[in-house]
Order: C-alpha cells, then structure tokens, then sequence
C-alpha cells in the first residue's frame, strides 16, 4: 500500500515555517547577551513583530533564481570573450570607467557582504535578520560577478590586475573605502541607515544607472548584462532600505532625531563619494548618457524630493545640506576631472583634456559654470601640453579630514575660492572641505580623528617611501602602464593597432 | 557631541593617527594660492618647524607653483599672506614656528592683480 502523500505546504506557509519560524527566545542565556549589538546606538524597537518582511523569499527559493541568472550571465560572459568583445567599445578610453568601478566599488560589494552577514547574526528581529542575510549572499554574488565579468578586460588593458591591493592603499580609494569602514564601524542601525537606505535607495540610481547605461552606450555587453543579473537584487535591498527607515520610525518617537542624524551625515557622504561618478559621466564616457547635473535633477532633486515628502508624515525632512549638493552637482565632475588629471602620475586610470567636441558638450549642459571656471582651466592645460609643458601637480594635496578627497571644492556661491573650514579637538587642528564634512567630525570627533589619510600616511613613511616611484611600488602600480595620460600609454597603442588591422582586414 | 560607542572607554582609548610626534620632527604645512585653482587644492609638506618663512618663497614656492603663467609676474612685495585665516605680514629671516605656522597651519597667499589665466581663477 503506498503510504497516504503528504500535503505540500502553500507559499505563504513555507514561508512563515522559513524564516519567522526558525525563531526562538532563549532561555538559558539573556537575549541582551546573545545580541550584543543591536541596543547601544540608543534607537527603541518595542515590538520587532511588526517588522513587514519585505522580500518574502525562502532560501531554497533564493538559490533557485539566483543560480538561473547566474547561468545567463556566464552564458553572455562567455560569449562576450569568445567574440573578442573588448573590439566592440566605443573607444578604449571607456576601459578607464570600468578600471574606476572595479577598484572602487567592487571591493564594496564584498565589503557589504561581510558586513549583511554580521547583521544576518546580529540583529534580535528575525524579520530583518533573515533580510540581512540574503542580502549578504547577493553582495558576495555581486563582487563576485563583477570581478569575472571585468576580467576579460585584465586580459587585454592594464590597471585592473591588482584591485583589492589598490583599494586598500591608493590615495583616492581611500574616499570609497573609508567612506564604507565608516558604515562597518557604526552599530545596525546606522549601518541600515547608510548602506541600506541613504545609499542603496536615495543614491542607488546614481551610481548604477551612469554604470550600467554607460556601459550600454559605449558597447560594453559584458557589464550590461551584470547590470541586468544584480537588478532585481538591487530592487530588494531598496525595498529593505525604505522598511529599515520606517520600521524605526514607527516603532518609537525617540528614534527619530538619531535617525535624522544618520540621514544628514549620509547623504554628505554619499554625495562626496559620487562625485567619482560624476567625473565618470562628463569625462570618461567616450560616448556620453546625460549629464551629472541631469542625473542629480532626475534621481535626487525629483525621485528623491517625492520620496522625502512621502517621509515628513514621519517628521523625517529633506537631509541637511540637500541645496548645497545641488549647486554643486555644477561643479564637482569637472572640479574632480582637474584633480585626476594634475595626479595622473598618481592614478591607476588614464586621464586626458577633452577634445573641442567634448568642450561643447559641457558647455552646452553646464552653462553657467563651464564656460567660465573650467574651459579656461583645460585651455590652459592644452597650451601647456602643445608646449611640451604638460601639467603635473608636483606636491600631495591637502585631503578633507571626513571624505578624504583633496579639498578642491569651491565656496557655494564663489566658485573662485576654495572653500576651507577646520576646527580643533584636543588641541590639534583638522580640516574640511565643507560645512557637511565639518559637523560629521564634530559629532563624533573620535572616530574620525583616527582617519588614515594617504597624504599624511606618505609623510609618515608608512607607504613605502617618500619619492613617488616607492609609492607607486607600494601601491602595486605599474608605472608607466597603469598609471599617467592616455595618450601614448600601451592601452593606446594596442587599441591603435587593433583598429589598424581591422581597417587592414576591411579593405 | 561624543561618539556613541558599544565599548566602555572607546574615547578614552582612541589612537590620533597624525600628532606631531608621528612626522618626524617636521610638522604639516599648508599652502595654498589664492584665485588660481588649476591647482586643485591647497598642497602638503613635511616641514621642520625651525625653516625660515623665506624659504617658501625661495624653494618650494617657485619649484611647486613655477609652471604656472602668472608665476613670473609676481611681485612679492604686494603678496597678501594669511595663516590660519588670519593676515599676516611675515618676517621672512624668521622660523615657520616664530611666525606663529604650527602643525596642520593653513599659510594662503593673494597675489593682487594676478587672478588666474586669463582671470578664471584658474
């Protein structure tokens, strides 16, 4: 007799037994010793129950969807190296962006990774526990993703080779990496806060669209398909986002001036933090999607306008300095292009002045800064290079004590003056490149007095020696090949000599 | 404000990664030149405290802001100096520290009439 089958559980059962289910309240040790972590920051959680699971995914679901993308995209990734894909770019100079993001955000991914698995451990509410922990398989996916898809690269462009080494040393990957220590370094919820919401839903689209519709415009399939396999991910960890930031309002009025707190200080950040992007989007696109100040206008000043109306019902408001950051976004892709380009000697990308059609196209989307403050700039540096004069900036740069980037921003308001302030803390000195920079320290003046700034690290003796040559040694930078213009670097003469051959072939 | 931190003691306990002590016997200057941001920001050097201000002028001033166009129309005599945001007229023959430029100082000097190329402040 064949015994009687049992009855499969329906969606929403399995997924109650899943995740919720997996719950229990200890007996013999205190929970309060079991979670160590999630009560020091001062926010009130009175009744984790109420947290809304907003994925609604069990694992065993989740490895299903996530293998089949995973065969998609190494189905394209495949394709795209036995095509030769690198001849299809527009322009070997768009290789530049994707030497950017893998330095610079690719370690993040993995970096959120271990830091979603803390959380997967840490966090009392199974809810956002079981949240934590997908999301922590999805960012190892992702770093994982990247890292192959932009290998095929590392086969043909320099620069890519030694990515993890260079973010953990380089001077200006010190911004995207500090920027993340200082999440991992904060309790749950300001971690939340930063990666899950201030970055991940209001900034998110500022940093992936550029990407991955760059890479779309300027022939780069391999990373459009990544972008395409992390989207529906990316969707989730939104959604996590915008449940963390209620969930703490509604659970207690206290929560809200801490929760206002995190927002200010990381929208700065990420506002800093993006201006690499913005350089990316009005210089390094050989094939250009839309400017900085157009993206800012789309996905900050509308998207993000709404979304802070629709959180003022919680007393949340617009983070501070949000109008300074707007008037800025005309400033800071061409401000930042000036800063890599006198460092090219320092930098694991090639840099370039833009050519006369460039200069109209910045003209004509920066209207009332272009012209005025930056085409003089890369005028005279094209006359000093016609001269055999090319401009280098010979000594380290003052670096802002909170972002880590050379203070090269300007005034608001005086776009001919750098807009210094500092401040002191136990007798010594630090300074910053903006009022926001400024009050981030100045609330928690310990932790960012520790900050390991690559100029003074330099001085120090801590980077491999005091000339040039020993720290570019030392931050595994082929001198030469990775780093300086692009013109008559190797990358330059292999993409001149593909073309050469295939117009050879062509005829 | 204080950090708000998990470990008892945390403030008391933090390391500060750029004292004094920890360059050497120099101490970090800023300079900075007014109205010509080609250079990016203000640049850093490890200097000893006992170098006389002249030597700005006479070393690192025309080796770091040489190639610059306005550089040979400088009059020095006019240049506007301030440390840490305040004027400043400094006694060349004497030291950094005697003209009051500690560790982490911000020196920025204006030169009158010379504001960038073709006056972009650039």
């Amino acid at each position: 007799m064949t015994p009687p089958r049992k009855k499969k559980m329906n969606l929403k059962q399995r997924y109650a037994l899943m995740t919720r289910g997996l719950d229990w309240e200890t007996s013999y040790q205190k929970m309060d010793d079991v979670f160590p972590y999630d009560t020091f920051e001062g926010i009130k959680i009175t009744d984790w129950s109420k947290w809304e699971d907003p994925f609604r995914l069990t694992m065993d679901a989740y490895w299903k969807y996530q293998g089949e993308k995973e065969r998609k995209l190494y189905a394209v990734l495949d394709s795209f190296a036995q095509n030769n894909g690198q001849l299809g770019i527009s322009d070997a100079r768009y290789v530049n962006a994707i030497k950017l993001f893998l330095t610079g955000v690719t370690p993040l991914e993995y970096q959120a990774h271990r830091h979603f698995a803390h959380l997967g451990r840490h966090i009392r509410g199974v809810g956002p526990r079981v949240a934590a922990q997908m999301q922590s398989l999805d960012e190892l996916r992702h770093a994982q993703t990247q890292i192959h898809t932009i290998s095929h690269y590392n086969k043909y462009f320099d620069g890519f080779a030694e990515f993890p080494h260079m973010h953990d040393r380089v001077w200006y990957l010190s911004v995207p990496k500090s920027f993340f220590d200082d999440a991992c370094t904060a309790g749950p919820f300001e971690f939340f806060t930063a990666i899950s919401f201030a970055f991940e839903y209001v900034l998110t689209n500022l940093l992936f669209v550029p990407f991955m519709s760059g890479a779309a415009y300027n022939g780069d399939l391999a990373t459009v398909t990544f972008g395409f396999s992390a989207q529906s991910d990316e969707a989730r960890h939104m959604t996590l986002g915008i449940e963390v930031i209620k969930f703490m309002l509604e659970q207690h009025p206290d929560n809200l001036p801490i929760v206002q707190k995190w927002v200010d200080k990381w929208f700065w950040r990420g506002h800093k933090m993006l201006g690499l992007v913005a350089m990316m989007m009005d210089y390094m696109l050989p094939k250009r999607i839309m400017s900085w100040k157009e993206a800012w206008e789309i996905y900050f000043t509308e998207a993000g306008g709404a979304l802070f109306e629709d959180l003022s019902r919680y007393g949340l408001r617009v983070p501070k300095y949000a109008d300074i950051a707007t008037e800025e976004a005309e400033h800071i892709s061409h401000q930042n292009w000036a800063i890599f380009y006198q460092y090219t000697q320092a930098a694991g990308f090639h840099t370039w002045l833009p050519t006369d059609e460039e200069m109209a196209w910045l003209s004509e989307k920066y209207p009332n800064t272009f012209d005025k403050y930056y085409r003089p700039r890369f005028e005279m540096w094209r006359e000093m290079e016609a001269k055999g004069e090319r401009f280098y900036n010979n000594a380290l740069p003052q670096l802002c004590q909170t972002c880590q980037i050379p203070m090269g921003y300007t005034e608001p308001g005086d776009p001919g003056k750098i807009g210094f302030r500092s401040t002191e803390y136990k007798g010594e000195r630090y300074h910053f490149c903006s009022d926001g920079c400024k009050d981030i320290f100045e609330n928690e003046p310990e932790k960012f007095a520790q900050a390991w700034l690559p100029v003074h690290q330099i001085f120090q003796g801590n980077c491999g020696g005091a000339d040039l040559g020993d720290v570019l040694k030392w931050y595994h930078m082929d001198n030469g090949a990775d780093n300086l213009d692009y013109s008559g670097s190797p990358d330059q003469q292999q993409w001149d000599a593909w073309q050469a051959a295939r117009k050879k072939v062509a005829n | 404000m204080a950090v708000i931190a998990l470990k008892p003691g945390y403030a008391e306990a933090v390391e500060f990664r750029d004292r004094k002590e920890n360059f050497h016997g120099n101490q970090v200057v800023y300079l900075h030149w007014e109205e010509h941001l080609s250079f990016c920001s203000a640049i850093a050097f490890p200097l000893p405290p006992e170098m006389p201000f002249g030597a700005l002028i006479e070393e690192l001033i025309p080796t770091y802001y040489g190639m610059h166009p306005d550089y040979q129309s400088v009059n020095w005599e006019q240049v506007e100096w301030k440390i840490d945001g305040q004027s400043s007229t400094p006694d060349m023959s004497k030291s950094l520290a005697d003209n009051g430029v500690g560790h982490k100082s911000l020196i920025c000097f204006r030169t009158p009439g010379l504001n960038g190329y073709r006056g972009s402040c650039s």
